[in-house]
Parts: structure tokens; C-alpha cells; sequence
């Protein structure tokens, strides 16, 4: 089956300005749109420059932006993209580009710098006042189930570069770094949930998040983002009252 | 440009990223990495990190002990393993401590499961009778190598450790046997940099990208094998490469073993539970080398099934285990059953095979993550291994499951420790002159090639060869074949040639360079199994079926001998508790 790749390229090195190549290529509907990718590298143009690693969806490196919706290249199979049974053909070409909203470093490589200062700014890590028993904290299965959900971020970027609220404010914490905020908030061994709350208490902070959902559509670990977004904002009312 | 710290530590996976939290305030350390932090390999680990906590019923660390050693198939080192297993407790809960998020039981303990070779005895007052599986794995559902990674990284946060990702290392700078730093490449700009330093760590994670079934990332080319090995400094124990019996047919993903844990079964073409067969005790809980060796004879003898594309598999059955345990317990690998393959593991089995997963050997190092060079404990001053890409050894021929996240926090944070130690007693070693001069002429000679060869077909070559020569099942004819054609690819990698020429983001230029580490280490592989005339563990030769500990109760030591054969010598394996005796299950 033929189907053509149309490629978002920028060299900051050479290119006055990005531009779209196609490539045409001979592929399976179930193959991995990386799998697309690395043929491409590998036999038609080595110029071609994205991240990928562990090409299963938990190291989060290749997140992209594939016929228009953040997600993961080695996530997606080409048959979920539109492919007609019917013909055995693509009726259009599959666009990738960078995740959008961020630096571009070169082709589909971003920048990441800003996003993870977001990450570093809600304290991403445990922290506790009272001195450690000698055996485990103790932890019900219904407090870790609270956690579970968030601990399942990868990191991606996925979420916080499909949401409308960072495009517009370059200062918003976005859903990512919120979402890691949830997950020590809500984590009955942390004990520094006011100094975070006081830290999205703003309006770069959980109050930017307009309940507009891209994040929760853009999620390739399918998180709920947006309820945890809105358990922080309850928590916040709570707090005043 | 020329950087200085105290400590380097190249890697940010578990063992990296342990060992950076014990160098103290007040001494500067570095940690490198050609991807960033949380995209290391440790992220991929699944089912969990073991220890016998007993939070689920009566176990003890001897108990783990002897697992351990019996599944090493008597080729690990005792002395580490006793440390390691004695150790695992307060690693665990201190990684708790930590923030980790374990999955927990009624009593809100960590929760623990069965897990493949894990066992105690059936009647505590005979240690050495039959044995049953026992719960001893700690997890987070099937995500327990990203929790463990996330929480480490945040520690490190915490910490304020300094980072520098996707900056490639290259080379290891080593004279008159002290260690003085790295070369690495920053991706980003394609500039060389000096890390001048007093100690370095390596915890550059494995090498499976040599075969071309394997659950490893891409990332995962062998750069730290390969790297000591071109300064002369030996590699333990090359043949045993670890093949886990559940990869996704194909592709190679991993479906952990917590699938078998939790109560999943392997069958064949008829529907068989074949394990029952080769493991009449613990069946389908039988260590990796056992099983995959179990499921090659499967397809070998014609009960496995055959695919479209003409290749064979067999079914992991989840089917009875109900909606409750697999959503809850096995989330992430159901998930690439629906994604990848279109199998709902809820109502049909998953198609596996045995995929490339863990280097038991590498690094020569001592239970202080010190490395050593020969069998007299002779130590490469300030230099430091950890994880996978060193051997201890702890898993000698054979690695049970949920054993590499353990060996990763215990061998990482002892070697931090010993590295903290040493910097605060030496002063900086001088730098070589021209100290970068490897690295600067392999990326002249690689973006200024005209060959014809592509990088991607050496590579393909390379892992095929691998894949059907020095895979489960080895004999002397097929592993010569095998080193021949390294010979040959060796040959032709030196006509590669590149597309991109530019500095900015050169993935192009940085494949180029692991495509030779990836050499580099078959080579360790293919002559360490070649020389190794006997079955033990992982390393299985059709030619010499049994194992002969009269003749080969010993590590592998193998040394590059530029443009010849490699030389090999030996090391006695330390025995201090469990003579070794018949290993079956």
C-alpha cells in the first residue's frame, strides 16, 4: 500500500523558513506512524530528525503532531488514520509536524526547556515534615488509587501543547505541570499541599485552565486530565472557605 | 569546551540517577545523558522490584538468596548476591520514602506478587525440598519501572543535581589505568565537550538494539560496553544475553511477566499448557532462560503457530483472569495488545515470542560498583559501573525477573558512595593531551565520507545475524558464521555514509556512532559465546548441552586486541554459601 508522509522541515541552520516535503512510501496499515518515520530516515533522506526511544509509549519522546492531533508516533497505527478499507488507499497524505507552541530545534525536535522549568516550579517531588517510620508509610489501596492516575504521566508534552490556554499565555503552568502538582497534592504521605496550592493559586495557575479538554484528548495514557485540573480548583475553594 | 567535576555519571536511568544522590553537598557532579532523564530505559520496567518484605506471607532474604543463585545457574557471585538481596529491604523503603508510588494491600503495605524463579520452600524445616512460587515482587500495577524512574528524577530534582540531556557520550578518557573524564557530543549544537573529572560512573543501560527482536528502546546500542571495551578494559560474561519469553510477536514489546504472575499461561497451537512439561513445578513461573528455551522447542518441533509473514508464535492466555485483575493490575499491557496487534487480551490470547531484554554481562566491577580488570581485583581508579551495562555479578548466567530494578538501586548507590569517598581523597588526574582526538576524527571521517553504505542496512545485517546465530539456541558452526559477518560489516562500516552534514541535531551523525558500538559489542558477545563450550543459564549450545562446572565454573573475561581476535581470560565465580548443584524446576 502507497502512502504519502507530508513532513513539517526546518533547519534553523539552513532553511530561511519551515517548509512541507512529501514522501511517498510503501507501507502496511499496521505499521506505527515511527515505523514510517525511521523507513524514512533510514533509506530515503537521513536528514530527517525526530526523538523517539523506547517505541511503546512510556518514554514519551516522540510526541508530534499527526494529521493535525498531538499524540505519539509509536502510538498510532497507520490504519487508525483514516485509511479506507474499501480503496486499500489513503485519500489524503498524513501530515506530521512538531508539537506546536514550542522552539522548534530542528524539524520535528522542540524545546522543552520551558516546559519543564513549569514542571520543576510545583515542587515534582515528596516532600514530608514528620521523620519516616521505619518500615513503609502506610497507604491505602483507595489513597494510592487516588495517585494512580497521574503517575501515569509520561511527560510528553502532548497535553500542555494542545491546550489554547498556553498558546496564549506563555506564562501558564499548563496541564502537564498541574497534573504533577494533583499528584503530590493528593498524595496521603505528602506534607507540603499549601505550599503547591499557593503556587497554582494563580492565574497562571489552575485558574488559566478553561475546561477546554485538549489536553484530555491529546493524553496517550488516556488521563483524565481536566478532572484532575478541577479536583485542584475544589480544593482551592475549599481551602478559602 | 572543557568542563570540570568532581563526579561524572553518565546515564540517568535507576543506577545513574541513585548514585548522583549520594555525592554530597559541596562537590559538583554532573549527570549525562543522550536522551532526557525520563526517557531512560528504566522507565520500560514493568512487573516489579523484589524483596522479601513478607508483606504478603512468611519470606526471608536467604530465601531470595538461593533463588537467585540457582537461577544465575551458579555463575553469580555469591558475596554480591547476598548483598543485594540482604540490602533490597531498606532499598524499598527508601524508595518509598521517597514518593514511590507502590500499588499497596489491605493492611496498606506494598502490595507483593509472584514472579518468575521466585520461590520458597514448601516446608520451612527443609530449605533444600520442593519449592513453591512465592509473593515477592513489589510493583505499581505494570508500571513500576516508570514510577521508580519518575521518583528518582524527582529526588534528584529535590537535590538540585546537575544535568546535561542529550549530550551523547563518545568516549572514556583513561591512562596509566586513572581515569580522567569523557568526550561527549551536546546533540543539540553537535559540539565536542571534555568532562574533566575525578571519578565517572557509567549506567548507560544495555545493549539489546544488537538483535532485531527486542523489547529495548532504540536508545539501547551497547555505547557503554562498547566505549570500555575500545580502552582496553575488559568485559564479564559477554554470552549471557537474557531473552524474555513474552515480547509481542513482531514488534518484541514486553508483556512483563507479571501477566504469568498474576496467573496468565503460555500455550501452544493445540491449546497446551507446554510449561508443564519442561517446569513440571512452578510451570509457567519457571525462570526466562528456561521458558524461552521451552517455546523455541515448541516451534522448533511444530506447535507453534505460524503468521501471515511466515514467522511463528506463541499465545500468552490472560482470558480467565477476568476484567477486575487485568484492568487493574495489567493496564499498560493490555494496552499494547489492543494498540499493536488489535488482541483484546480480555477475550483472546496475545501472540509472543521470545524478545532480546537484559545483558547479564558487562563491566567487571565489585560489589562497590568498583571496576576491576582482571581476576585479581585490579581496580581502574575512579572508575564506576552500575546497572546494566556492569556485571557484579549478580545475575551471573541468568537474570530473574524483577532482579535489574534491585540491582539498579542497590549497585547505583553503592557505587555514589564509594565515588563520594574517592573525591574527597584525589585530586584531578591530568588531562591527555588531545584527550577528544577519537571523537573528533570518527565525526570528520563520518560526515566527510563518500562510501556507498547506509548505516540503517549495516544495522539491519547486523541484528539479523544476531537474531538467528547467537540467539537461545547457539552452535560453534552458527556463531562463526556470525563473527564473520561482524568482520565483514566492520569492514564496510568504514565506508558509511551520512545525509545530514550539519552540527544542529545531527541524529544522522549520532546512529553513525552507535552503529560502531553495536559492532563493537556483537563482537564481545559472539567470541565470549563461542569460547564458552557448555549450556548454562542463558547461554544454551546445542553442541555442548550440559553444563560442565568442572571446566567452566567462571567468568568470561574478554579484551579487544585491535584488528585481531580477542583475547580471553577468566575469573573464579565466588562461592561462598551454595555449592552449585542440579538446577531444575
Amino acid at each position: 500500500m502507497k502512502v504519502t508522509f507530508r513532513i513539517f522541515r526546518f533547519n534553523p541552520e539552513t532553511d530561511s523558513k519551515p517548509y512541507y516535503k512529501d514522501y511517498q512510501v510503501e507501507a502496511d496499515p499496521k505499521d506505527r506512524v515511527i515505523d514510517v518515520l525511521h523507513y524514512i530516515k533510514n533509506e530515503i533522506d537521513g536528514t530527517l530528525t525526530f526523538r523517539r526511544s523506547c517505541l511503546h509509549g512510556i518514554c514519551g519522546s516522540d510526541g508530534m503532531r499527526i494529521n493535525g492531533k498531538n499524540m505519539l508516533a509509536c502510538s498510532i497505527l497507520l490504519q487508525d488514520l483514516g485509511y479506507s478499507d474499501i480503496d486499500k488507499t489513503y485519500k489524503k497524505p498524513i501530515v506530521v509536524e512538531p508539537l506546536p507552541g514550542m522552539p522548534i530545534i530542528k524539524d520535528l525536535v522542540t524545546d522543552f526547556t520551558d516546559f519543564w522549568k513549569k514542571y520543576e516550579a510545583v515542587k515534582p517531588y515528596l516532600i514530608t515534615k514528620t521523620p519516616p517510620p521505619e518500615r513503609e508509610r502506610l497507604q491505602s489501596p483507595e489513597d494510592v488509587e487516588l495517585i494512580m492516575e497521574a503517575s501515569k504521566c509520561i511527560l510528553c508534552a502532548c497535553c500542555t501543547t494542545s491546550c489554547p490556554s498556553t498558546w496564549s499565555n506563555d506564562n501558564y503552568l499548563g496541564p502537564a505541570a498541574l497534573l504533577k502538582a494533583y499528584r503530590f497534592i493528593f498524595d496521603s504521605r505528602d506534607e507540603a499541599a499549601d505550599e503547591r496550592l499557593d503556587i497554582i493559586d494563580t492565574s497562571d495557575g489552575v485558574w488559566r485552565c478553561h475546561t477546554i479538554f485538549h489536553c484530555v484528548q491529546a493524553c496517550p495514557k488516556e488521563i483524565n486530565i481536566t478532572w484532575h485540573i478541577s479536583q485542584l480548583k475544589k480544593k482551592l475553594v475549599e481551602r478559602e472557605i | 569546551m572543557i568542563h570540570q567535576f568532581d563526579a561524572v555519571i553518565v546515564g540517568a536511568g535507576g543506577a545513574g540517577l541513585r548514585a548522583a544522590l549520594e555525592i554530597p553537598e559541596g562537590y559538583s557532579c554532573a549527570v549525562l545523558t543522550k536522551v532526557y532523564p525520563t526517557r531512560s530505559h528504566t522507565g520500560t520496567a514493568q512487573g516489579g522490584v523484589c524483596a522479601a518484605l513478607g508483606n504478603e506471607e512468611e519470606d526471608s532474604w536467604e530465601y531470595h538468596f538461593f533463588d537467585t543463585v540457582k537461577g544465575s545457574d551458579f555463575l553469580g557471585d555469591q558475596d554480591a548476591i547476598e548483598i543485594m538481596c540482604q540490602d533490597a529491604i531498606r532499598a524499598i523503603i527508601e524508595l518509598e520514602h521517597m514518593g514511590m508510588p507502590f500499588s499497596r494491600n489491605e493492611k496498606g503495605l506494598i502490595a507483593q506478587r509472584p514472579f518468575g524463579g521466585h520461590t520458597k520452600p514448601k516446608d520451612p524445616n527443609n530449605p533444600f525440598g520442593e519449592r513453591v512460587p512465592v509473593k515477592r515482587a513489589c510493583f505499581s500495577a505494570d508500571r513500576t519501572g516508570h514510577v521508580m524512574l519518575q521518583t528518582l528524577y524527582e529526588n534528584c530534582i529535590k537535590r538540585g543535581v546537575q544535568f546535561f540531556p542529550e549530550f551523547f557520550v563518545t568516549d572514556l578518557i583513561v591512562q596509566d589505568n586513572i581515569v580522567r573524564g569523557v568526550v561527549a557530543i551536546e546533540i543539540a549544537t553537535g559540539e565536542i565537550h571534555i568532562f574533566h573529572a575525578k571519578t565517572v560512573m557509567f549506567a548507560t543501560g544495555g545493549y539489546g538494539r544488537v538483535y532485531r527482536i527486542t523489547s529495548n528502546a532504540v536508545v539501547g546500542t551497547g555505547d557503554g560496553f562498547a566505549i570500555t571495551y575500545r580502552r582496553g578494559i575488559p568485559l564479564e560474561d559477554m554470552e549471557f544475553v537474557q531473552f524474555h519469553p513474552t515480547g509481542l510477536w513482531r514488534l518484541g514489546i514486553l508483556i512483563s511477566e507479571a501477566a504469568r504472575g498474576e496467573g496468565g499461561i503460555l500455550r501452544n497451537k493445540y491449546g497446551e499448557r507446554f510449561m508443564e512439561k519442561y517446569a513440571p513445578t512452578i510451570k509457567d513461573l519457571a525462570p526466562r532462560d528456561v521458558i524461552s528455551r521451552a517455546m523455541y522447542t515448541e516451534i522448533r518441533e511444530g506447535r507453534g503457530i505460524q503468521g501471515p509473514d511466515g514467522t511463528y508464535y506463541l499465545l500468552l492466555d490472560l482470558t480467565h483472569l477476568g476484567a477486575e485483575v487485568i484492568n487493574k493490575k495489567l493496564p499498560e499491557i493490555t494496552g499494547f495488545a489492543r494498540i499493536y496487534l488489535g488482541v483484546d487480551p480480555l477475550k483472546e490470547p496475545i501472540p509472543v515470542q521470545p524478545t532480546t531484554h537484559y545483558a547479564m554481562g558487562g563491566i567487571p566491577t565489585n560489589v562497590d560498583a568498583e571496576v576491576v580488570i582482571d581476576d585479581k581485583g585490579t581496580k581502574v581508579e575512579g572508575f564506576y559501573a552500575a546497572g546494566e551495562v556492569a556485571c557484579v555479578s549478580v545475575h551471573g548466567a541468568n537474570r530473574l525477573g524483577t532482579n535489574s530494578l534491585l540491582d539498579i538501586i542497590v549497585f547505583g548507590r553503592r557505587g555514589g558512595k564509594k565515588m563520594a569517598e574517592y573525591i574527597k581523597e584525589h585530586d584531578f588526574a591530568p588531562l591527555p593531551k588531545d584527550a577528544d582526538e577519537w571523537t573528533r576524527k570518527t565525526v570528520e571521517r563520518l560526515l566527510n565520507s563518500n562510501g556507498k553504505e547506509r548505516v540503517a542496512h549495516i544495522r539491519r545485517e547486523l541484528q539479523e545475524i544476531m537474531m538467528d546465530k547467537v540467539s537461545v539456541f547457539r552452535t560453534a558452526d552458527g556463531i562463526k558464521e556470525a563473527i564473520e559477518k561482524i568482520k565483514e560489516l566492520k569492514e564496510r562500516y568504514k565506508e558509511v555514509k551520512i545525509d545530514d552534514k550539519g552540527k544542529r541535531f545531527n541524529t544522522d551523525l549520532i546512529e553513525a556512532i552507535e552503529l560502531g558500538n553495536l559492532l563493537d559489542t556483537a563482537e564481545a558477545i559472539a567470541y565470549s559465546a563461542l569460547n564458552r563450550t557448555e549450556s548454562r543459564g542463558a547461554h544454551y549450545r546445542e553442541d555442548y548441552p550440559n553444563r560442565d562446572d568442572q571446566n567452566w565454573l567462571k567468568h568470561t573475561l574478554i579484551y579487544k586486541n585491535e584488528e585481531k581476535e580477542p583475547i580471553i581470560k577468566y575469573k573464579p565465580v565466588v562461592i561462598t554459601k551454595i555449592p552449585p548443584m542440579e538446577r531444575k524446576y
